[in-house]
């Protein structure tokens, strides 16, 4: 700890390297040496694992949807029981070869299609709602953090003015508007799941922005400084160039950590706004309004009570332990 | 410390001014009649256009808004009519000094509603706030003791499996089984001090306190659990052990301090949040605070009650980051501000 830096170095390079295995000589960029650490940690790579399944089956549940494999929308009135207020004959909620994981109470629809499909919206409304934030608030980072002075203050007083707003508030009120000039600027009508997703989105994406507009501010800060900023300006660079081309790709990591912790924050409140009335409403399913629903029954039919809350509470906490694992993989002091 | 806190209430001041504008823009300019709304489903042209106008909605929308920051500052009558006011006072109704509108579906001023309303909201949020920090910020402490144990694993396992459930579904979960089903506590229903003494009030309380605290714990759990942790690093760790000083005294007087002053940020402004009410767990428990007259005030779109309640909810986050960074101040040696 208490050796000098150069002393360090002469440390390192007199270590015996066994000449005859040419991999050990090769030396790792710190991209490989982060790829390395999360992959040596178990939780992170299961996590990891568990995201990928579930975007796989985001991508391929509207495959399956055209083949008529899975059908969310099939109602099943005959596996019903009217006199027991409309919850599945069979036990367990219904579950059998044909439905897995049993049907929905009152409609009768199978609960693992609707399920299935209904990852796909709550993860395409989450992926989109990240991406606009992150977007902007990368865009307004570099350029707040890179300019300084008058714009930075300009920005940094936007962002507080966006942080004061109450969000799920606002949300809820604009969404009338919100949705009908949705519903007017995209083709379709305004029963379609179309306008209240992009509302949806939108309204996300323009609130989430600001502390992913900070963090990366500060990191530009520390950027701006370094030598091969100095270098590009000499060489004539336009600002764009300075931008998107030097200091953007520095930025991968903070906007990768950013990203995995944004979309289970979304995935949640996507459910949330399902609660409260807003966003993509039944026929169409998403994770959130099968939740919704679902707690209507938790005591009449356990199953239908049960799997929508494990499916949601999986993805969001597998996000969540991706999202901290990168981040401490892509931390360069990790190691010590 | 004087210039810089009068700087910052100026600042806020400005901000508080800017958000009325952007609100004002956002509602007032949408394409959906408000007035429509307040005169009801019955209601021909003519009557609309009446009413538009003695709501002052058919004026533009910055003679509106210079009208409701007057209201603000010296009050305001309902309908601003003068030959109404002197032929028939009792019609004319009066809005005191810091008034925020006139609510025509509740008949009252939209300063009046929140006077009932806000009793509620801050008794959750301080319940809330309660648990979520003796238990975030305990159960974190003790997992950094116990790092890498059973016991710290299990800590932070959990406090993130509660974070992973939205709140309106741990909410209703603890209303319909620890309340309905298993009784162990009585259905929730807010009673005010007044009404019901201390023990009423915090009994009716706990179920949606510990809804919220159960959210925002996780993220205390494993913050409080990080800085204690890297707090317990640092050289004067070392030196207060070396020269003997005992266990607890160095948790308490050296750890704690320097690992929970990045904290108090936090946990005041998330306090702030909750102030202005939270929209699902006073719908969940049906609770009439901030949040749930927002909803309500949304639904039939009362406009006057809808701008008031983002300002006033605003001014919480504003008045709360200006008071988070002079404490700041206070409690970390280190800051210094100018």
């Amino acid at each position: 700890m208490s050796l000098p830096e150069s002393q360090l170095e002469r440390l390192e390079t007199t270590v015996p390297v066994d000449v005859g295995d040419p991999e050990a000589v090769l030396g790792k960029s710190p991209t490989q040496l982060a790829m390395g650490r999360f992959r040596r940690d178990k939780l992170s790579m299961a996590a990891f694992v568990v995201v990928a399944v579930y975007s796989v089956g985001a991508v391929l549940a509207p495959v399956m949807v055209k083949l008529n494999v899975i059908d969310p929308l099939k109602l099943n009135q005959n596996l019903l029981d009217p006199s027991l207020g409309s919850i599945p004959k069979a036990k367990w909620g219904g579950i059998s070869l044909a439905h897995p994981l049993g049907i929905v109470p009152g409609t009768g629809t199978d609960l693992l299609s609707r399920l299935w499909y209904g990852v796909t919206f709550s993860l395409t409304i989450a992926l989109a709602a990240s991406v606009l934030a992150i977007v902007i608030g990368t865009v307004l980072g570099i350029i707040g953090g890179f300019t300084g002075g008058w714009t930075d203050s300009v920005i940094g007083r936007f962002v507080d003015l966006t942080l004061s707003f109450p969000s799920t508030l606002m949300l809820l009120a604009l969404s009338a508007t919100g949705v009908a000039l949705a519903a007017k600027v995209l083709p379709g009508s305004g029963s379609d799941p179309l306008p209240n997703g992009f509302y949806e989105v939108l309204v996300l994406g323009l609130f989430g922005w600001p502390p992913i507009c900070r963090l990366i501010r500060g990191q530009v800060l520390s950027i701006r400084e370094r030598e091969f900023i100095d270098a590009a300006k000499l060489l004539g660079a336009s600002r764009r160039r300075l931008y998107f081309k030097e200091i953007l790709p520095n930025l991968w990591a903070p906007v990768l950590v950013s990203f995995t912790l944004t979309m289970p924050a979304y995935i949640s409140a996507e459910a949330a706004l399902s609660y409260l009335g807003v966003g993509i409403h039944p026929p169409t399913p998403t994770l959130g309004n099968i939740l919704v629903d679902s707690i209507n029954y938790s005591v009449a039919d356990f199953t239908y009570f049960f799997f929508p809350a494990l499916l949601i509470a999986v993805i969001v906490v597998s996000f969540n332990l991706l999202g901290d694992g990168l981040r401490d993989a892509l931390d360069p002091k990790a190691d010590r | 410390m004087f210039a810089y806190t009068v700087r910052r209430v100026f600042v806020g001041i400005i901000m508080l001014i800017a958000m009325s504008m952007v609100t004002f823009v956002l509602f007032f300019a949408s394409p959906i009649d408000p007035a429509q709304f307040a005169c009801g489903k019955n209601c021909s042209l003519e009557q609309r256009a009446q009413v538009r106008k003695g709501l002052g909605y058919d004026k533009p929308v910055w003679e509106q808004w210079k009208n409701f920051a007057v209201g603000v500052a010296k009050g305001r009558d309902y309908p601003e009519d003068k030959s109404l006011r002197k032929s028939a006072p009792n019609l004319v109704a009066h809005c005191a000094a810091p008034c925020l509108g006139y609510s025509n579906v509740n008949i009252a001023t939209v300063t009046s509603e929140f006077k009932t309303r806000i009793p509620v909201s801050f008794s959750l949020a301080i319940m809330a706030f309660i648990l979520w920090i003796v238990g975030g910020v305990g159960l974190g402490v003790i997992a950094a003791l116990t790092k890498g144990s059973i016991i710290d694993r299990g800590l932070v396992g959990i406090s993130l499996i509660f974070f992973a459930f939205p709140t309106f579904f741990v909410g209703l979960f603890l209303l319909k089984f620890l309340a309905i089903k298993w009784g162990f506590f009585p259905v929730p229903n807010y009673i005010s001090i007044a009404d019901g003494g201390v023990w009423n009030w915090m009994v009716n309380l706990v179920l949606p306190g510990l809804t919220l605290a159960l959210f925002y714990m996780a993220g205390y759990v494993r913050m409080s659990r990080a800085f204690v942790l890297e707090s317990m690093s640092e050289d004067y760790l070392r030196t207060a052990r070396a020269k003997g000083l005992p266990g607890r005294k160095i948790l308490f007087k050296h750890t704690m301090r320097a690992a929970l002053t990045p904290l108090v940020t936090m946990a005041g402004l998330d306090l702030a949040g909750l102030l202005g009410g939270a929209i699902i767990t006073e719908r969940v428990f049906n609770y009439n605070g901030l949040g749930k007259l927002a909803v309500d005030s949304i639904t039939v779109y009362d406009l006057p009650t809808i701008v008031g309640l983002v300002l006033l909810l605003g001014s919480f986050v504003i008045v709360a980051n200006i008071v988070v960074d002079i404490l700041y101040a206070f409690i970390d040696p280190r800051v210094r501000v100018g």
